[in-house]
């Protein structure tokens, strides 16, 4: 469905170089094949010619910040996508630090599009705002409609997905991630009409409430091209091994309950059934597994690329044993009670890996503690060369052992250290941490992403101004001494498109240093700093294109400027601001 | 490198509440301290000091100005060579302690090298304050090597402490009890699905302890019962002959002239109980109560179900193992 379009008049003065006597639909054709949305960007920027055969090639549009355009721009400016990402609310929602209802609401999204994008397959959406009108609304405007992705999103409840599943009868991709959703019952899977055939991926995961096995049974057997299926916890280890059996194509595979009591030949019937799984990839569920059935996983295990075992809280004995099985490893999601033991097991049998999150079982140490040190990160470093991104929540950390870390594995593209307790410093030498820092982005030319921890003066940032080239993220949190570190980040950082600052010392100052910057940047958090509402009104005054949004606590002071969110914005302020949110 | 003016997030100032615990330190290691305790500027941390030496001994001279330890030889023994910012340990500590301080209870605030003073002075604790000072105080040895070996005494009044920290890790006590929103940064729904592993695994920790499985095992006639850790084993065999070491001195007492219990290849241990002419039949427990004989189920499942073990007489085991009876007969 392409709309007319005029041709553009050449100038004169164009009419000499060859892109202007290059046929538009030619240009057009080699431009769909350039899919990177940063290289996308690039090429319109190279004339007019090419800005139009950009656009009306363009089918998949990523939009890294809901508020900085608007709908109406987007349809105008693309008018023949068929897929589009969207993320909302800034990541800090994630921990609580964002009120609730704050916005980022999908639904005038939806309406714009369901005028203007008509043939619309893929919706990715992150951190937003959904309501179960929404997804009913968008189940019956697109009638082509093939994947839903939803992602640390809220406002919906499992009626919307009944929606989904009701009406998308070409759905291929129905995936319900980590939502803040209301789970009133397992009722929407049995919405799938029996003639429904499509569905390529579904990841129900993190929903509560039971399904209705046998429905979900008879699904997987008619979805022919089912390769992607995690189940809830819900699903026992013998319905597990019976959806194996109906689904031995699959290649990312998440587990229900590991628990349940086996007889000898239930097990070796899901022994067997996992055998059959020879295109396994990734691997993630296992919740509540045991010593005495993962052993069944072994012989899926061979072709693992990803192991995500965040959700079972291994030791360090059977995760070894685990591991031994899985020699292709690229990527290892894992809680800390397998501990540092279990990290030497890691560096012992997994040279491949690239990716490595450790996450803390017990993160306000309810129980008793023991989680992972600085040797276990080590043993994982001298064992595993080509690690390049890392998540490591760990409560104790040492200069020399990050210095050492980073030695090994100088490759790091995304380096996120979180030392648990705020403020704390070197154990050994009581030292800040600003070493440990300092050697990550003088030593790591690719690093992308950072995120520091633990005591940290000016100087960490210093350094990351000036050798932190490439830097795109950075989280910082009870860090620093002074405005001036904040100055050093923005002056140096020349590709820093996200910053994300918590509970440090920074204050006008530092926000007004970077005021030129923030134009580049998708966004600026600065929560519980030394910002005031003078402060904030001042950079609202100067940079127009800005959008600075403060949201006050309740009891602070007048003048403080709690929560400070600024973004660039072709789309103006909000209009749906609620009342919490201040708009400068 | 300049002092670290950190934005405390719980409100505090490091100046303030490191003068408070300078306050508080000097005023009450009277017996340690030597006399020019009265300053408290806060950057002359010498004084803020506790020193453990005996009473009456002469504190030692530190040689480098800003550093906060608590046991002046002992870390400059351990040739820590540190320059660290004034204010770490204190500010660490009075963060740690901050329930302590802002309970605005007459509580100490210090920190031991060991930061585990949280828990020396823990909220509950309010006659755990000044005593255990004076413990601390006159137990210590000017050898006292490791930090830790101070704390034994108020371990009692940990709440919720990770295990006691090894004498060079500084500062990894837990922070304070108030929990900052947001912190650490993880997702509440991975939040969510933690906490019910945790729940679960302290049960099955209760039970099993990860790693060993001690089970009781009692045998009809003997004064006492063992304990094993079926771990250890692989198979039935294994066990039922360490079993019929572990209790042959009953069985050998009861038959002296005649030795060596039996033995044979089947999947069940007995013991031979000579003098009675009956043998014995190893029996356990399982989750659900009911007792079952060894040696049905696959080892696996036994180490699994097994709560305990009992070496029952032959002539008790009627209803669980017949078979066995016979053949002990056909063979006594």
């Amino acid at each position: 469905m392409d709309p007319k379009r005029k041709k553009d008049c050449h100038d004169s003065g164009e009419s000499t170089r060859v892109a202007s006597t290059f046929p538009d639909e030619v240009l057009e054709r080699v431009l769909a094949l350039v899919k990177s949305h940063k290289d996308r960007s690039s090429v319109s920027l190279v004339c007019k010619d090419w800005y139009d055969a950009e656009r009306w090639s363009r089918t998949h549009v990523f939009i890294g910040n809901c508020y900085s355009v608007s709908p109406e721009i987007v349809v105008r400016r693309f008018p023949n996508v068929r897929s589009v990402t969207l993320k909302g609310k800034p990541r800090f929602s994630d921990f609580n630090l964002v009120p609730p209802n704050w916005g980022a609401d999908i639904r005038c999204w939806l309406v714009v599009f369901a005028a203007k994008y008509r043939c619309l397959e893929e919706l990715r959406l992150k951190r937003m705002t959904v309501s179960d009108e929404s997804l009913e609304f968008l189940a019956l405007s697109f009638p082509n409609f093939k994947a839903l992705l939803l992602h640390s999103c809220d406002g919906f409840s499992t009626d919307g997905l009944a929606a989904i599943a009701t009406h998308c009868k070409n759905l291929t991709e129905l995936n319900i991630q980590e939502n803040d959703i209301y789970d009133k019952s397992g009722c929407w899977l049995s919405c799938f009409p029996e003639n429904f055939t499509s569905l390529e991926v579904l990841n129900f995961a993190y929903l509560n409430n039971d399904v209705n096995f046998e429905a979900l049974e008879r699904l997987v057997s008619r979805c022919k091209s089912l390769n992607v299926l995690k189940v809830n916890k819900n699903i026992t280890l013998e319905q597990l091994q019976r959806l194996l059996i109906c689904a031995p194509k699959l290649t990312e595979l998440g587990t229900g309950s590991f628990l349940p009591e086996l007889t000898d030949r239930q097990y070796s019937e899901l022994k067997r059934s996992f055998s059959i799984c020879s295109n396994l990839n990734v691997l993630s569920g296992l919740s509540e597994a045991t010593a005495l059935y993962l052993p069944a996983l072994y012989p899926a295990c061979t072709n693992l690329t990803f192991l995500n075992l965040s959700d079972a809280a291994l030791q360090s004995e059977e995760f070894a044993k685990l591991l031994v099985h899985c020699p292709r490893l690229r990527r290892l999601w894992v809680l800390d009670t397998v501990e540092d033991k279990g990290l030497e097991a890691v560096g012992s049998n997994c040279p491949l890996l690239e990716e490595l999150r450790v996450f803390p079982s017990d993160p306000y140490e309810e129980g008793i503690v023991h989680g992972v040190t600085e040797s276990g990160f080590i043993a994982v470093s001298y064992g595993c060369r080509r690690l390049h991104y890392v998540l490591y929540f760990c409560r104790q950390m040492t200069n020399a052992a990050v210095e050492t870390i980073v030695q090994n594995c100088p490759d790091f593209t995304h380096f996120r250290l979180c030392i648990m307790t705020p403020c704390q410093p070197d154990y050994r030498t009581n030292e800040p941490m600003d070493k440990a820092f300092c050697a990550v982005v003088k030593t790591c030319t690719k690093l992308r992403r950072l995120a520091v921890s633990g005591l940290l003066t000016d100087m960490t940032f210093e350094y990351i101004g000036k050798y932190a080239k490439n830097l795109e993220t950075l989280s910082v949190a009870f860090a620093g001494s002074s405005d001036w570190g904040m100055q050093c980040v923005l002056g140096g950082c020349r590709k820093l498109r996200k910053l994300e600052i918590r509970d440090c010392p920074f204050g006008n100052a530092a926000l007004l240093s970077g005021f030129e910057k923030y134009e580049s940047m998708r966004s600026l958090w600065m929560s519980d700093c030394k910002v005031t509402m003078n402060g904030c009104r001042f950079l609202a005054k100067e940079m127009p294109r800005l959008n600075v949004e403060v949201m006050k606590e309740d009891g602070s002071d007048d003048s403080q400027a709690d929560k400070v969110y600024v973004y660039r914005s072709v789309a103006g302020p909000r209009r749906d601001a609620p009342p919490f949110v201040l708009t400068l | 490198m300049s002092i670290p003016l950190e934005h405390n997030y719980i409100g505090l100032t490091e100046t303030s509440s490191m003068e408070r615990s300078s306050d508080k330190l000097s005023s009450s290691t009277s017996s340690t301290l030597s006399s020019e305790d009265g300053k408290t500027s806060a950057l002359n941390l010498k004084q803020t000091e506790l020193r453990l030496g005996l009473p009456g001994s002469e504190s030692p001279e530190r040689n480098s100005g800003p550093g906060v330890s608590l046991f002046g030889k002992e870390l400059e023994d351990k040739n820590n060579g540190y320059s660290p910012s004034p204010l770490k340990n204190l500010v660490s500590g009075a963060k740690r302690g901050f329930s302590d301080a802002i309970d605005g209870s007459d509580k100490w605030v210090f920190s031991l090298s060991n930061g585990s003073e949280a828990d020396l002075f823990s909220p509950g604790g309010g006659n755990g304050g000044k005593p255990s000072t004076q413990y601390s105080c006159l137990s210590a040895t000017p050898n006292m090597k490791e930090a830790a070996s101070v704390p034994q005494s108020p371990k009692p009044l940990q709440e919720k402490k990770p295990q006691v920290p090894a004498a060079n890790e500084q500062g990894s006590a837990p922070a304070a009890k108030a929990q900052v929103v947001g912190w650490p940064p993880i997702r509440s729904f991975r939040k969510n699905t933690m906490t019910s592993n945790l729940a679960k695994n302290s049960d099955a920790e209760g039970k099993t302890g990860f790693g060993c499985l001690y089970v009781k095992v009692s045998m009809d006639g003997a004064p006492y019962l063992r304990k094993v850790d079926l771990k250890i084993y692989n198979n039935y065999v294994e066990i039922s002959s360490a079993l019929e070491k572990m209790f042959s001195c009953f069985t050998i007492g009861q038959c002296s002239s005649h030795g060596l219990p039996g033995r044979d290849g089947l999947n069940e241990s007995r013991l031979k109980d000579l003098l009675h002419g009956s043998e014995y039949v190893l029996t356990y427990e399982d989750k659900d109560g009911d007792w079952m004989l060894v040696g049905d189920v696959p080892w696996e499942m036994f180490t699994n179900s097994c709560r305990r073990l009992r070496i029952m007489k032959g002539s008790e085991a009627i209803g669980l193992a017949p078979r066995a009876m016979e053949k002990c007969k056909s063979r006594s």
